[in-house]
């Protein structure tokens, strides 16, 4: 195994290749992936490198790209097609609910579509409206689909070889403002994170579960906890879909408290689904209600002031604050 | 890049080519060669087989064994000449309405009716004869036939793909983005339009202002044809021609076939509410099968094997659809994902763990 300091969006790019390379029947298609390398640079290089058969741009319609990659699936190939933001794959939408995730099930098996789709989501990065949309839920609520989202470079390489040698249909959200986050990544390796979370601080008082882009502000809530005198666990949901109900059970029942950070609008998120989740689960275990810090609301704000809505490590801690100490 | 402008070689004919006329005989200076007479015979084996599966089917709903039927009753030439064009490696997409075409490429019609039948979704595997999945959505099987054919032409096979869609369909963007793709990466498709005038209720005036819908490909640079959709030798001609013309390289082409759907949208709809009768009737003139049959003139005796060969496949229908196969619940977990999930596994346990108790209780 060999090591290399990454970005995220250098990590993506380098699990693309070690894919295509590996494999000719991995084909990756979308908006602008071509010689300008997408908009932001996942796909660079790829033309060059392995032919305009094997990375390609295509007409500016996203269904058509999602529609023409089920096709490509059902015919021996592994697309993985590039969303350019969350928001322009709507049009999308119903090939991945009415095909996409249910062509495996409508043929009882015989037909599998081995693809991603990777999709460039969330905010924090002062984009403009139409451009920072957490819509995970929406693919989450779709059963046939695997939905993940890593949050380290580390991560990104292995769960995208991963997502890419997978039998079955994946959503692959990439936290847009965590792209040029940089880290030591193990290259050649496909992970097995799809179906488990990660803890990624251990914490004793109560324990944050987060995924993409909100890990790492609770990794930071974390810290600023620490210098205040309280422990807290951080856990990394990663895989939304299937969904992790033993590491994060098991992390929640050894602190008694939890919070979950996720920045799509809190209402029938995926942060509701998993407060129910374990609150059925560990129920006994629990000193105080599960808390939410989520969105808010509201369609997603203009830039100057979308700090108001991105949960922050304030939140996170007023939050934590909130948990019924006075229980203990 | 070149935009030359010049769209007169993708305009469709001025009037649908026909080569044999409703009166049976062949049409004075016919623009194509009829097919030859072994085609047509195995055209004519086909259409009969296929109206009496439209008719049998429609029957089965009214007997209860099927949920809904949504009869091509009228329309078989445009399906079997679908299907009679294509070689074993090909692939077709049919939509709901296109029960005929699958079994024309050898699906087992008990298999194809499975759907409607209510055990499951598609009744057949897809690999076995290269027949897609029934689209319901409209249109959005016209991109994946774009993905099956750029795979197939990525890899040098030589594939085609037959797509078809209604005339509604076109409406959709899906049919749009399919026919840009197709162009644009010179996919070896054939999108088949049968414009049978009607959207469930809603006619073709209404679905669009274009002088056909065969004039639709100009926008994106791929022929259009028009043909009359009862009249399988010409069908036959300008599929098979497109079919060659896209194996070869040549790309995608649209054609539309005008035929009409002589009965209601299903046997749930009431088509009296937004068409006269007299309306159908003018087109019962205009019948495929009586059309080929007068050209061809079959003996009595030939009619009989047809119509014997015909009854067959209406009584392998009713034996299919009159046995009663148990859906397994277990199925719903099975394919949802190529390994379930540990949420579905533990609610197939617990759906399991519900049907002894209720099975306990009776």
């Amino acid at each position: 195994m060999t090591h290399e300091k990454l970005t995220m969006a250098q990590a993506l790019n380098r699990a693309l290749r070690d894919a295509m390379t590996e494999d000719p029947s991995v084909v990756v298609f979308g908006e602008d992936v071509g010689p300008l390398g997408g908009v932001f640079r996942i796909t660079d290089g790829l033309t060059a490198d392995f032919g305009e058969d094997r990375c390609f741009d295509t007409p500016l319609a996203e269904s058509g790209i999602v529609g023409v990659a089920v096709g490509m699936a059902m015919n021996g190939m592994r697309p993985v097609v590039e969303m350019q933001f969350d928001a322009f794959a709507y049009p999308a939408f119903e090939q991945i609910v009415s095909h996409v995730a249910k062509m495996r099930n409508r043929t009882r098996g015989r037909v599998a579509l081995p693809m991603v789709i990777r999709i460039p989501y969330a905010g924090g990065i002062g984009g403009v409206e139409h451009h920072c949309d957490s819509s995970e839920a929406y693919y989450a609520h779709t059963p046939g689909l695997h939905v993940v989202t890593p949050s380290t470079p580390g991560d990104a390489y292995s769960m995208l070889r991963e997502a890419i040698a997978s039998p079955d249909p994946v959503v692959f959200l990439e936290p847009k403002k965590l792209y040029w986050s940089k880290e030591e990544v193990e290259l050649g390796r496909s992970s097995a994170a799809i179906g488990r979370a990660v803890i990624r601080r251990e914490g004793t008082d109560a324990t944050i579960i987060a995924y993409g882009p909100s890990v790492p502000v609770a990794l930071e809530a974390a810290e600023v906890a620490d210098r205040e005198g309280r422990s807290l666990q951080v856990v990394d949901v990663r895989s939304i879909v299937p969904f992790d109900d033993e590491t994060i059970c098991a992390a929640v029942r050894s602190t008694g408290r939890a919070v979950v950070v996720a920045e799509a609008a809190g209402f029938a998120s995926v942060a509701s689904e998993i407060v129910a989740r374990v609150t059925e689960r560990c129920f006994h275990s629990l000193a105080a209600p599960i808390r939410r810090v989520a969105g808010l609301d509201i369609p997603y704000p203009p830039p100057k002031l979308e700090h108001l809505y991105l949960p922050s490590v304030d939140r996170i801690l007023d939050a934590v604050d909130d948990l019924q100490w006075e229980n203990s | 890049m070149d935009m030359t402008g010049d769209a007169d070689h993708l305009l469709p004919s001025d009037s649908p080519v026909t080569l044999i006329g409703t009166d049976g005989h062949p049409v004075a200076d016919a623009s194509r060669p009829l097919p030859d007479d072994a085609e047509l015979r195995r055209a004519l084996a086909s259409l009969i087989t296929a109206r009496r599966l439209n008719d049998q089917a429609y029957a089965l709903v009214r007997q209860g064994r099927l949920a809904v039927y949504p009869s091509s009753h009228g329309q078989e030439a445009c399906q079997v000449a679908a299907a009679q064009v294509l070689d074993d490696g090909d692939w077709l997409f049919p939509t709901y309405r296109d029960t005929v075409a699958a079994v024309g490429r050898g699906v087992d019609p008990v298999e194809a009716l499975t759907l409607l039948k209510g055990d499951w979704h598609c009744g057949w595997d897809p690999y076995e004869h290269k027949v897609a999945p029934h689209a319901t959505p409209l249109a959005t099987q016209l991109p994946h036939a774009v993905g099956v054919a750029h795979a197939a032409r990525l890899r040098g096979e030589s594939t085609v793909v037959m797509a078809l869609c209604g005339d509604g369909g076109t409406s959709e963007g899906d049919f749009h983005e399919a026919l840009n793709f197709a162009a644009v990466l010179r996919a070896p498709v054939v999108f088949l339009i049968q414009n049978n005038e009607y959207a469930i209720s809603v006619p073709l005036a209404r679905q669009t202002a274009a002088p056909s819908l065969a004039h639709k490909g100009v926008g994106y640079g791929i022929p259009g044809e028009r043909v009359d959709g009862n009249d399988i030798a010409a069908l036959l001609s300008v599929l098979g021609e497109a079919v060659a013309r896209a194996r070869d390289g040549g790309g995608p082409q649209l054609v539309e076939a005008h035929t009409y759907r002589m009965q209601a949208h299903t046997n749930a709809d009431d088509a009296t509410r937004y068409r006269a009768d007299a309306d159908v009737e003018a087109w019962v003139a205009r019948d495929p099968i009586t059309r080929l049959k007068t050209f061809l003139a079959p003996g009595d005796s030939e009619m009989a094997a047809l119509h014997e060969q015909a009854e067959k496949v209406a009584e392998h229908v009713r034996d299919g659809l009159n046995r009663d196969v148990e859906p397994d619940p277990a199925d719903l977990f099975a394919h949802v994902y190529a390994e379930p999930t540990p949420q579905l596994r533990e609610q197939a346990a617990q759906l399991a763990d519900d049907q002894m108790r209720e099975g306990a209780l009776r």
